[in-house]
This record gives structure tokens, sequence and C-alpha cells, in this order.
């Protein structure tokens, strides 16, 4: 089965590649051993957030302090300008809508009630543009009752430190009785579902609107709007004082809303994507991936003129520590982290992890190795790259979303 | 360069250790968000196995509802193998027996032949609906269901009068298992498939006596039948395979994922050696394909909107892109992939009175999507899919093998085949 690019990982990093490759008309396939991370996303994009624990205001300006091994710094400035100025209207043509700034962060309010920097936020949740004021006096927050998945006594003790007094409130309505039954099932995707098919919008909304009596702005978890993506705009419309959405404990809806547009944009563009299916071995000719055999496709192998690794770190198996070392499991490509174990961390549990920096070796053009010699025709884009504390700087989406866009533009070149 | 594997040590072979409770199956759950009475697949799966480990009485007979559709083990990304848990867990701790009516929808063999004899009298009977209305109260299958109807002439009596002898003349062979449909109800499928492997130069066997996938058995918890076939089926599978270096294909993806993957997963029933060449009849003409030793020549005059629906084994395999590679190798045809959403029926599932609404509460989003679609038809390698789909939506649905066999220009790709 013959493909122009073979993408393996079906995450933020694989998606972007194979939208961007796609829409300059290249035949792709994405191969996903599962759904990924995106379920899991909180709405913003991260570029930079913390350098050595300072928060930094200015992204691209602050990227010129990091490591010369840090992905970004391998992408280069001029690189990252220009493909972070891209970022918002590429995820516009697959209906995803974002807004943020490169060259300054604002802030979202996270389910810990903390204000946090960012990149790009999309469109349902509210940004604030400093970090230690809430527009508002008084908050009342409101809950499903049975939901556990909204920590709503976080965000009252963080509210407080930003001087606002704020109320919870729970609310029950007959629509939600059936998903209550089932406690461990009463989740944001599922509440979304009721929302997305059912009549209970308008009567939530009465609700709300009664209980805000009073108060300046009224706090929701984002259960609005998983496959259909005007419940956010119409709640939005309907609850009468402002409303702030707060994500809540995954699986997030508007992270499955967004894992879903883009797979359907890179399909709209004739991409294929394979899921559930796991690349098992790639057959090497003179330096050149020329096949991979997966878990589903077995002796029918598939062929592409290059192949993308995007296949995530630790969490995804795009690389795997045993007690004696780390490897990257599919090819055997060289990586960094091949030191000594006892080298692998810090004993403080909330220092810089150096094990959190290890990932796949590359030439400078992003070329992964085997044995010191670059793969003439296979990229390394994404989380597997290495060289960065995503968790520590807030860089993960960054570093996703422009190194694939950028190892795009080295295939296309 | 060495590939590495890891290998936990400490990790059971239904491997539910490897959950990291991510949630993103229930997210997939079709039964999930139509019925609450059904815990979930990471309830009902991994979090559950940790307790009735502990103590057998934490089974939940809620579990029933589960459709077997894997589609949590599709998106599970730690590749944990959900739907096999729930099943195993079913087989091991359930107490409730098998009833009457899950004999009668489970046994596709006994019933198909019995009612295949009688057909011109069977057909019009269970159509009846004064006779549905009495399935439907005494044993409890839905009146809203309508049997397929079965075949006066059985595909493998067909087969031995006016197929077998010619089927030598050709130097390529293939073994093919029918499965119960083909046979009883709808011989037409197999025919097609002949005709096209036979265009293509392949003489097409029977196996030495198939017997049912039991699919269907296991489904309904009549495992030590379900067993005895799946190793009279192996033993016959390996005959072909391995005796004869004859790969075995299938036009059902549901008995041909039973007999690959839940075979050794749920039965236990070793299958290496017949495996990897047990396929779907679109798999195997597609590698021809794609290796060039194949050619399809198709008519001019094929004009044909087609809908595709990916049915939830299909989705496990991960072989539509075979089905739907072909189907989009029709010059006339204009194609669209439908969501892959499960459509409710799930075999037998579907059938019982209790599961109505939850079937067609999941099935809801895909007809949806089918009515909408301005298709003339519907195509899919599921016959269950299919009769969901035609009893719950205004379209037809027919098999890819059927729509290929109507498409070729036959004596062209004869031609160019048997030469």
């Amino acid at each position: 089965m013959k493909f122009d690019n073979i993408i393996i990982g079906g995450g933020l990093s694989g998606l972007t590649c194979g939208i961007k490759l796609a829409e300059l008309g290249k035949k792709c396939a994405i191969v996903s051993s599962g759904q990924s991370a995106i379920h899991f996303f909180s709405g913003s994009l991260d570029l930079l957030g913390k350098v050595n624990g300072e928060e930094v205001s200015n992204p691209l300006e602050s990227i010129k302090t990091l490591a010369d091994n840090h992905p970004y710094q391998r992408v280069g400035i001029d690189n990252m300008t220009r493909l972070a100025d891209e970022v918002p209207q590429f995820l516009d043509r697959a209906g995803l809508k974002f807004s943020g700034n490169a060259n300054q962060n604002h802030f979202v309010l996270t389910p810990m009630g903390v204000m946090k920097p960012t990149w790009l936020t999309i469109e349902d949740f509210t940004r604030f543009e400093t970090k230690d004021s809430f527009p508002w006096k008084k908050a009342l927050i409101i809950n499903f009752s049975g939901f556990l998945d909204f920590h709503t006594l976080f965000i009252k003790d963080g509210l407080k430190k930003l001087d606002v007094t704020t109320q919870i409130k729970n609310v029950s309505m007959k629509q939600f009785e059936a998903i209550r039954k089932n406690p461990s099932e009463m989740r944001s995707t599922n509440i979304a579902k009721v929302f997305d098919n059912g009549d209970a919008l308008d009567e939530f909304a009465q609700k709300a609107n009664d209980l805000s009596e009073g108060f300046d702005v009224v706090i929701l978890p984002a259960v609005f709007g998983l496959l259909n993506k005007q419940i956010v705009s119409e709640i939005k419309a309907k609850i009468l004082k402002p409303l702030v959405l707060l994500p809540a404990v995954p699986p997030s809806v508007p992270g499955i809303r967004s894992q879903i547009l883009l797979r359907k944009r890179f399909q709209a563009l004739g991409g294929t994507y394979f899921l559930g299916d796991n690349v098992e071995e790639g057959f090497f000719e003179n330096n050149r991936l020329v096949a991979i055999a997966t878990n589903n496709h077995g002796d029918i192998k598939l062929k592409a003129d290059q192949f993308i690794l995007a296949s995530g770190s630790f969490y995804s198996k795009g690389i795997v520590a045993t007690r004696d070392k780390v490897y990257e499991p599919i090819f055997g490509l060289d990586v960094n982290g091949e030191t000594n174990g006892s080298e692998w961390k810090d004993e403080k549990f909330f220092n810089d992890q150096p094990y959190m920096h290890f990932g796949v070796k590359t030439d400078s053009q992003f070329h992964a190795m085997i044995n010191g010699e670059p793969v003439e025709n296979l990229f390394v884009a994404g989380s597997v790259l290495g060289g960065a504390n995503a968790l520590k700087e807030g860089s993960g989406a960054g570093i996703s979303l422009l190194t694939s866009l950028h190892v795009a533009e080295q295939i296309l070149k | 360069m060495k590939k590495e594997i890891f290998e936990p040590f400490n990790v059971s072979d239904n491997n539910f250790e490897q959950c990291v409770k991510c949630t993103i199956c229930t997210v997939y759950c079709p039964v999930l968000e139509v019925n609450p009475d059904y815990p979930g697949p990471k309830q009902s799966g991994p979090d559950g196995e940790r307790l009735r480990l502990k103590d057998a009485s934490f089974y939940d007979e809620a579990l029933k509802l589960c459709l077997n559709c894997k589609r949590c083990e599709v998106a599970c990304p730690h590749g944990v193998k959900i739907g096999d848990i729930i099943q195993l867990a079913r087989i091991k701790y359930s107490k409730k027996k098998p009833k009457v009516r899950d004999m009668i929808l489970a046994n596709t063999d006994i019933v198909g032949t019995m009612a295949s004899t009688f057909a011109p009298i069977v057909n019009p009977i269970v159509a009846l609906k004064p006779v549905r209305r009495i399935m439907d109260s005494v044993l409890k299958i839905d009146h809203h269901r309508i049997f397929p109807k079965y075949a006066g002439l059985r595909f493998e009596s067909w087969y031995r009068r006016y197929a077998e002898k010619k089927q030598n003349d050709f130097k390529k062979h293939v073994s093919y298992f029918h499965g119960c449909y083909v046979n009883y109800n709808f011989p037409q499928l197999g025919k097609d498939l002949i005709k096209i492997m036979n265009a293509c130069g392949y003489g097409v066997h029977l196996l030495e006596k198939e017997k049912c996938c039991g699919v269907a058995l296991i489904s309904n918890g009549l495992i030590k039948q379900a067993t005895k076939q799946a190793l009279h089926n192996v033993e016959a599978f390996k005959k072909s395979i391995v005796d004869k270096n004859m790969p075995v294909i299938s036009t059902s993806s549901t008995c041909i994922f039973t007999i690959r993957d839940e075979y050794p997963h749920l039965l236990g029933i070793k299958n290496d050696e017949i495996r990897d060449e047990s396929e779907l009849a679109t798999r195997f003409l597609y590698r021809l394909i794609d290796s060039g030793k194949l050619k399809l020549v198709f008519k001019k005059n094929y004009k044909k909107r087609i809908a595709y629906h990916t049915p939830c084994h299909m989705e496990k395999l991960g072989w539509s892109i075979y089905s739907t590679s072909l189907l989009r190798m029709i010059p006339g045809v204009d194609f669209m992939a439908l969501e892959s959403l499960c459509c409710g029926i799930a075999g037998t599932y579907g059938f019982k009175k209790e599961n109505y609404e939850t079937s067609q509460g999941v099935g809801k989003p895909l007809f949806e999507q089918i009515e909408s679609s301005k298709a003339d038809f519907v195509a899919t390698d599921c016959e269950t899919c299919k009769w969901q789909i035609e009893m719950s939506t205004s379209l037809k649905v027919q098999h890819p093998i059927s729509i290929l066999a109507e498409a070729l220009d036959v004596e062209a790709t004869m031609k160019l085949w048997n030469a």
C-alpha cells in the first residue's frame, strides 16, 4: 500500500504533519495505536510558559534563552516566528477557533483556581490579560449534581486569592437522571452528549439564570459541544451573565471535539487514518526506510517516500525506559538518554527531571539516526524529540505543532 | 540495528494491569451513551477485573449489555484488550443460563438447516405480524425484527450441483468459508465471489465440512458448543492452508474476525498455523492488485453513489481500507465513507426484546448519516449490519463483493488472467 508520506502517531503532532502535507497535495496516511492525548486537552496551547521557574511574558523572545538542543532552537527563531503565526489559521481551517499571540502570553483560569500563562486558547474559554485580576467580584460556580469531575472548592479557594467572593450551587435535572444512575460514568463527555442530542440546554440555562441573580459572573464546567459545536455558542448566548467555562477532569469535551475535527480535516483532504494499529517493523535499504509492517496489515506493507515518527514520549510509548536502558521501540533509533541509570532522575521529585528530556536523536534537519547515521527519509516530530521538559516549561503543544509544521516543510522542500 | 521489544514481566494475559484509567474508552462505547444500566468498558473491563479477581461475587450480570464491538479496544492508547476482558468475565463468571430463545438465535447452523429446508413455508410465516407478536411475547424476540429470508437452495448444495466441477480447471486455488448467512440466507453473495475469483484465475473450493464460526454461541454463553465448532474449523482450515497450500477467504467480517482473534483470545484455541492465511476476500484481492499480480477490468456503464459503512469488527481488524479501495477502483462509483459508528445490532443482540431500544439508540447517528447521504445504496462487509441498516433506514445494503461482481467486466478480466 503506497502513500507519499506516512506518519506514525495520531496525536497533535501527527495530525499537524498529516494535515499540512495533505493541504499541499500529498497522499498521506497516519498510523495511530489508539486515541491520543488531545482527549486530555485543557483548551489552551502553550508555547512557552516558564523558563528556569520564571514566568514568561514573551514566548518568542524567551525562546532565545533556551538550550541549544531544545527543539525550538533547532527549528530556529525565524522559522518559529513564522510558523507560530501560521498556527491560528491552520487550526481555523479545521474548524477550530483559537486566539492569542506568540509575542505575548495571556492567562487562563485553571480548574485549580490559578491563572496560568498560555499562547492560544480555544473559543470556549475566557482569556485574561493579567495574572492577578479577575474582572468580576461575585462569582457563581454551578456544578451538576453527581458530577465528580469538577472540583468547585479549588476554584473557590483560588478565586478568593483574587478577591472574588464565590458561591457554589448544584443543579439537578431529570435529563441527567439516567447518567447519574451510574456514578462512575457521570463524566463530562456523557453530560455533553445529553446537551448535544436533547432539549436540556434551555432548561439548564433557565436554572442557571435564576440562580445567578445578584452575581456578576457564572462559572461552569466545560461540558458543552462534544459533537455539536453550536452548543458552545448557544449556552453562551442563553446565559445572561458573563460566562466562564473551566476545564473538568478528562476526558475533555473541547479536546475530543478538537481531535475529531482535526481527524476529519485530515480525512477530508484525502488522508487515510489507521486507528488502533501498531507499527511492528521497519524495512530499510541504503539508509532509507522503504516500508513498515503493522499489526493489522501484516504482510501488506505500507510504503512511502517519507516517513515521520510522531509517536510521543514515554506515556505514549514513543520511547520506553526499562531498568537499564532507554530505547525507541519501533525502529531502534538512536536516543538521547542512554546514560547511567542513576543520572536519569533527580531525587527531588519536583525538580527538572533529566529523564523528561530524553528522546530520539536527530540531525539538524530532524532526520532520525541509526548508529550515528541519519536515515534520509525518516523525520522526527513532536514530543518524541526530547530535549525539553514540556511539563516544567509549558511547551508541550508548541513543540508538537511547530516541530511538525517545520518537519512538513522539510519534506515539501 | 536490533528492534527492542518491551515485555512486561507481571502482566496478565488479558493485560488489564496496563490500563492507566485514562477513560478514553468510555467516550467511544456506543452502549454507555444510550443505556445507563451498562457500567461502561472501563468499569466492566479492567476496573471490574481487579474486583473479580478478589471475589467472583463482584461479577455484574449487566456485562451482558456489552455489544462486543471492540471499539473500546480500538480507542485504547495502551492496547488493553478491554472487550476481551469483558467477554472472558462473562464466560467465566456469568451464572445466567442461556434461554431457549438464545439457543435458537445462536444455533445458526441447526436453525438454518431446518429453516432453509422448509424455506417456502418458514419465510412467509415468520414475516407475519401475528407470528412476530407471538415470538415477541413467548420467545422475547422483538416484534420489530424481521428475520432474514431463508434460501430454498442452500449455497453448499448449489455449489455441489453447479459450480464444483469447473473449479479444478483453474491454475490457482482458494478455499471459501461462506458462513451461515451465505449458506442459508443469501447464496447470491457466494456466487458473486466465485464469479470474481474465477475471472481472476482462481478456483474456489469449500472446506471439508465447515461449521458456523460460533460467534453467536459465544455471545449467548454456549461456550462448550462454540469450542467444539472452533476446534473443528481450525482443523478444516489446516487441511486447506497447511496440507493443500490453499488460503481461506471469507465474505463475512465477523466470521473471519472470530476465527482469527476470538478463537485464541476467548476460547483459548491456538490458530497460529492458519491465522495469517485466513482473511477476507477483499483483502486477498487487494493484495494481488497492490503487488501488481492482478488487475480488474470494470464495465464502463456502472454508475452508482455508494456510502460505505465500517462494521465494528472491520474497524477492529483495520481492514475497511481493502473493501473501500476496491470500490473506489470502479470508474463509475461516486464513493463516500460514512463516519465509523456501530449500527447497534451486534448479531443476535438487537433481536432480543430487552435490547431493542438500546440497539436502535446506538444505531441512530449512523441511520441519520445514511438518510442524508444521498447514496443509491450502502455497502458493508457484515451481514448483520446489513439487516439492521435495511430494517432501520430507507436504503438497501450490498456487500462490496457483490458490487464488484456487478461492475466487473468478467470476460475482459478473464482474458487477462486465464490465459
